[in-house]
């Protein structure tokens, strides 16, 4: 793989693995926990909160990734905050890039999380509790092995999301080589220079099988998850 | 071990207050749809809280609204059979059953092979739900329910769903249920022919109250339930043992007033039974008949005389210490001048006893 591709380009293709891989794994629990909210739970602002939610899929990506700079930047209310405390710097970092593409991905995720847990039968967890279990022993034990392929197919979007994330991204942390370049970042500034043509190409060839894999890859755990796991 | 139940509940469009005791044996709350038979059952199991009263379980309150007691469903260790069964899809049937038994602290009552014996699942261990038939699933949600060392199980409507040969197969099992293990059943049903069959105490429930209460022979024969049950479903139910079986196919059974020939029962001779007797299919004779086909001939006194809304009178007898209802016109009831106090002679066609309306006991 790094034989065909250049170095640059490789930087870039690993990089947006590690972003998105770690964008979708960290903000999954948050993404179940909220979708499981909208779903079940009843408490004011929880129009509030799901418009929230949806903000990024609406918006404008920079307009997105704009506002992170204002509030996660580092005089930003946040990120001076998490600067001071813990000695975290998001903006123009790579760190940063994984909360633009998570925060551009959670809308996804949270839509298809939520539909799963809408279609779970809330009298299996009624008679879940009437065997014994509390509240969290009936959402391990039953709630959520029955969401696993909403769960899944969840967070592939998200995964495919967060890959292919531009916008939010290169206004909130640049498009730094080696630090903030992801894919497609990367493919915009080989296309920016004379030459850049066959790098660009390698790399929106690799999207594409990456994208395709994803795919693939949550359809055949999906099947598995639900031929355990069918409804009736 | 028993339950005690005194709650009110006030909505919009009904209103509940139910107040009654479940001994030992089978309770069964009776009445129509929307009498509030699943309010109660769903308030006893904690999937409902009721706006006041009082549900507890030998003296221990699940409920008290005075003294802020509501034990959540899973700290009120009651077993809990849905009509729709409910068993977890995602989950085998042998992990379906033991799911309760990891959150008991009780010793285990029954264990997993007692249990697939009494309810004949043994062979469905390794299944999944969606593969088993409407009664494989229901004996499976019974079996689950055992499992999870209940005080007290709830069977809500459990044969509702199944057709009349998939209720023929379980009837027998929850029988054994009442009788075999020591755990008090709360039975929610519409069905007459289920209350017969199984229920020790009946609570007939009519728009939110209590309409009638008592143990379940008394509260049959009582000629006043016709207006709960209907004129073709109100029957009384008889305790027999079983005598001896013919070998034309009858089987002779000792009721307290004498003996019954019914077309050929499981039951082995010795076993008790119980036998529902609809009060339509029962005539009445002032003289003994003679050249009559039927083969139940019974002597009985007229104890009450209860005129129905059209030309039916329903009698109640007293057939040795049990009690028969038996509904003829008003006009054969003048004809035969019957009153209270008259010896007759009761007729019952065997082949009229359906074998669904015999049961053990």
């Amino acid at each position: 793989m790094s034989a065909w591709l250049g170095p640059d380009e490789w930087q870039a293709v690993a990089l947006s693995l590690r972003v998105s891989v770690l964008a979708t794994l960290l903000s999954l629990p948050l993404g179940i926990l909220t979708a499981y909210a909208l779903a079940r739970w009843s408490f004011r602002g929880k129009q509030v909160l799901n418009g929230l939610v949806h903000l990024p899929l609406v918006l404008p990506p920079v307009v997105t990734g704009y506002i992170l700079l204002l509030t996660f930047g580092r005089r930003g209310l946040i990120g001076g905050w998490l600067e001071d405390t813990f000695g975290l710097v998001l903006a123009f970092r790579w760190t940063g890039a994984v909360l633009a593409a998570a925060i551009m991905a959670f809308p996804l995720m949270v839509r298809a999380i939520r539909l799963a847990v809408e279609a779970v039968d809330p009298k299996l967890e009624d008679a879940a509790a009437t065997l014994g279990a509390s509240g969290p022993w009936v959402f391990a034990t039953i709630t959520l092995p029955l969401i696993l392929p909403g769960i899944i197919a969840g967070a592939v979007l998200a995964f495919a999301k967060a890959m292919g994330e531009f916008g939010a991204t290169i206004t909130f942390v640049s498009n730094i080589p080696g630090e903030t370049q992801t894919l497609p970042s990367a493919v915009y500034a080989f296309l920016q220079v004379p030459g850049g043509e066959a790098s660009a190409m390698r790399l929106v060839v690799l999207s594409v099988i990456i994208a395709l894999a994803a795919v693939l890859a949550s359809e055949l755990l999906a099947r598995r998850v639900t031929s355990r796991t069918s409804r009736r | 071990m028993s339950l005690s139940v005194d709650i009110q509940q006030q909505t919009a469009h009904f209103s509940l207050q139910v107040a009654f005791d479940a001994p030992a044996g089978v309770t069964a709350l009776f009445g129509r749809s929307g009498t509030g038979k699943t309010t109660v059952i769903n308030a006893v199991a904690g999937l409902m809280t009721p706006d006041r009263g009082r549900i507890a379980l030998n003296d221990t309150p699940l409920f008290d609204s005075e003294r802020g007691v509501n034990l959540p469903p899973h700290r009120r260790a009651l077993g809990y059979v849905f009509q729709d069964s409910r068993l977890f899809p995602h989950l085998s049937v042998r992990r379906n059953l033991t799911y309760g038994q990891r959150f008991s602290s009780q010793r285990p009552g029954a264990t997993l092979a007692e249990v697939c014996a009494l309810l004949g699942i043994a062979d469905l261990l390794d299944r999944a739900p969606d593969s088993l038939s409407g009664g494989e699933r229901q004996r499976v949600a019974i079996g689950r329910a055992l499992l999870s060392c209940p005080k007290m199980l709830l069977m809500d409507e459990p044969l509702a769903s199944l057709d009349t040969a998939r209720k023929a197969e379980i009837l027998p099992y929850l029988e054994r249920l009442r009788d075999n293990t020591d755990i008090p059943i709360l039975y929610v049903s519409h069905s007459v022919a289920e209350v017969a069959r199984l229920a020790t105490t009946v609570v007939v429930l009519e728009a939110g109250r209590v309409a009638r209460y008592g143990p379940a022979e008394r509260v049959l024969s009582d000629p006043e339930i016709v207006r709960q049950l209907g004129v073709r479903e109100a029957g009384a139910i008889l305790p027999a043992t079983v005598a001896k079986h013919h070998d034309d196919g009858l089987s002779e059974l000792t009721i307290s007033g004498g003996r019954l020939f019914l077309p050929g029962t499981d039951a082995a001779p010795g076993q008790r039974t119980r036998v529902r007797i609809l009060a339509q299919d029962v005539i009445l004779s002032l003289d003994r008949p003679e050249g009559l086909s039927a083969l139940n001939i019974l002597p009985v006194t007229v104890m009450t005389l209860r005129d129905g809304s059209g030309p039916g009178v329903i009698v109640q007898l007293a057939c040795g210490d049990d009690r028969l209802l038996a509904r003829i016109t008003r006009r054969s009831a003048d004809r035969m001048k019957l009153s209270v106090g008259d010896t007759v002679h009761a007729v019952i066609k065997s082949v009229s006893i359906s074998p669904v309306d015999i049961g053990t006991s």
